[in-house]
């Protein structure tokens, strides 16, 4: 891992993000939007991106009827993590064929989609322009920055639902591996507003019991957590080969020691909307297994934690799919407690935040969990839930996400040294 | 509307998500959507949708959030047709 780049709800930028993660800091804010439209949930995280930042991504003609936001955090996490492995951007650039990327989203450009389906439906398509395809087909934000950084080797789009995320860091990890690449921009990116998240309010999965303190709405592990706050943003980390990495002299902010991907088929306790535990437990054994290192070698757990109902088996999956409980139990933190559930870029997000742990030597505090659910303490020791900033030295952290469709992926990360 | 009518409608309406036949014959006021009837909790929102067609009521999130059987339901129900 070289690079770093996020657009998240609580921080545009690493060094925004790293001190917003650090102190606390919750991007969660009352949605006038969503209110307006009478959600039950009314209250989202979005990143703050102001068109002065907009137009240090895309031009002014690009930006003429741009209406995807996805693709815009998209770009603005994979540009900067590119910058930040001090890789070249620009369109002077020749095709670079050992680079490629691997860019999730869980859809594209909701916003334009439904710009074209007015315009058509009112006979209007050929004033629809050129500019919904690249905007609403599924891998745009591949293609868009697949252009901006003259990326030629594999360029494409994963997607599963919310471990799009931690899942094309291992796509990007395996291309590596193979010798198929040198260099992987993985990460993934999701739309933000009603057309995404109103599919969850239905679904009753939104917290609706916070609308007036939008800042303590998000609640992983707590007694109190009553559904996830929804969230949108994107997340990039540069791979690439050890090898290209020291020739390059470039900084190393941690190693992928491998990682595991896998679905629980809605057997089992598993269904299109919950995890099957069985493959959850086999997805964090087989990462383990992949990476070569002993459960007990473990530090910290970045989990997946939504602050819904399903916290507490999250937690019992991982105490034992890795043989450890009480104080024998790794750190955990949840950053959901910040963002809220960034859907598909909540893997990648969540990476970025445990890289930034391993390198600089941090816990980030678990807000909003103040009182702890019984049935997690039950499981491990509550000091194993830092509820402040810890600065701390780690070596080995375990990150999964889990999706609808019953889907899971597991990445393990060193402290580079 | 007695409860025999009401859990006879609620039948009807749940017929189609619940997977446990044999439960759904004997459904009575202690049956549960989830655990006898195996209802896969992502319909249960399903359920309450039809439930409100079915009704013509309007139910609340905190109602929403307690309709998980059969009890609950008969209570919600009834407490909204009594309130129109």
């Amino acid at each position: 891992m070289t690079g770093l780049g996020v657009a998240a709800p609580n921080g545009v930028g690493i060094p925004a993000f790293t001190e917003a993660i650090k102190a606390g800091i919750s991007g969660i804010r009352h949605d006038p939007e969503l209110a307006a439209l009478q959600f039950s949930c009314q209250i989202a995280g979005r990143p703050d991106v102001p068109e002065i930042l907009q137009l240090q991504y895309l031009d002014a003609l690009e930006l003429r009827n741009f209406n995807s936001n996805g693709i815009l955090y998209g770009l603005i996490a994979g540009i900067d993590a590119w910058k930040d492995a001090q890789l070249p951007v620009g369109a002077e650039l020749a095709p670079d064929w050992d680079s490629g990327t691997i860019f999730g989203a869980g859809s594209a450009g909701v916003d334009k989609l439904r710009e074209a389906i007015y315009k058509v439906d009112a006979l209007q398509v050929r004033r629809l322009g050129s500019t919904v395809v690249p905007q609403t087909m599924a891998s745009g934000i591949s293609a868009w920055l697949g252009g901006k950084l003259a990326l030629a080797n594999q360029v494409s789009t994963n997607s599963s639902a919310c471990a799009t995320g931690a899942e094309s860091v291992l796509m990007a990890y395996e291309r590596i591996r193979n010798g198929h690449a040198k260099r992987m921009l993985a990460g993934s990116t999701s739309d933000a507003g009603p057309y995404i998240w109103g599919g969850f309010d239905a679904l009753k999965v939104c917290t609706f019991k916070h609308n007036d303190h939008p800042a303590a709405g998000s609640r992983p592990m707590s007694a109190s957590a009553s559904g996830f706050v929804p969230g949108s943003g994107a997340g990039a980390l540069v791979l690439e080969s050890l090898d290209s990495a020291l020739e390059r002299k470039a900084p190393i902010y941690a190693e992928v020691l491998g990682g595991h991907i896998n679905a629980g088929a809605q057997r089992g306790d598993g269904s299109m909307t919950a995890p099957n535990s069985i493959a959850v437990q086999r997805c964090i054994r087989e990462a383990i297994k992949a990476a070569g290192v002993e459960p007990e070698e473990i530090d910290a757990i970045n989990g997946h934690l939504t602050a819904t109902g399903k916290d507490a088996l999250e937690v019992e999956n991982w105490s034992t799919a890795l043989g450890r409980r009480g104080k024998d139990f790794p750190y955990i933190n949840a950053l959901k407690c910040m963002i809220g559930h960034c859907l598909s870029a909540s893997g990648s997000i969540e990476l970025v935040a445990a890289i930034l742990q391993l390198n600089e030597g941090f816990l980030f505090p678990n807000i909003n969990c103040e009182d702890l659910h019984p049935d997690i303490t039950a499981i491990i020791d509550p000091e194993k839930i830092p509820q402040q900033l810890v600065y701390k030295e780690l070596n080995l952290i375990a990150k999964a996400s889990f999706g609808f469709g019953d889907v899971n992926a597991c990445v393990i990360l060193k402290k580079y040294k | 509307m007695d409860k025999e009518t009401l859990i006879t409608q609620l039948r009807e309406i749940v017929k189609p998500y619940a997977k446990n036949e044999e439960a759904l014959l004997n459904i009575n006021e202690n049956t549960d959507f989830v655990n006898d009837l195996k209802i896969n909790s992502a319909n249960l929102v399903d359920v309450i949708l039809d439930v409100e067609e079915q009704f013509n009521i309007v139910i609340d999130n905190e109602s929403m959030e307690r309709m998980l059987n059969v009890k609950s339901a008969i209570e919600i129900i009834e407490a909204k047709l009594g309130a129109q």
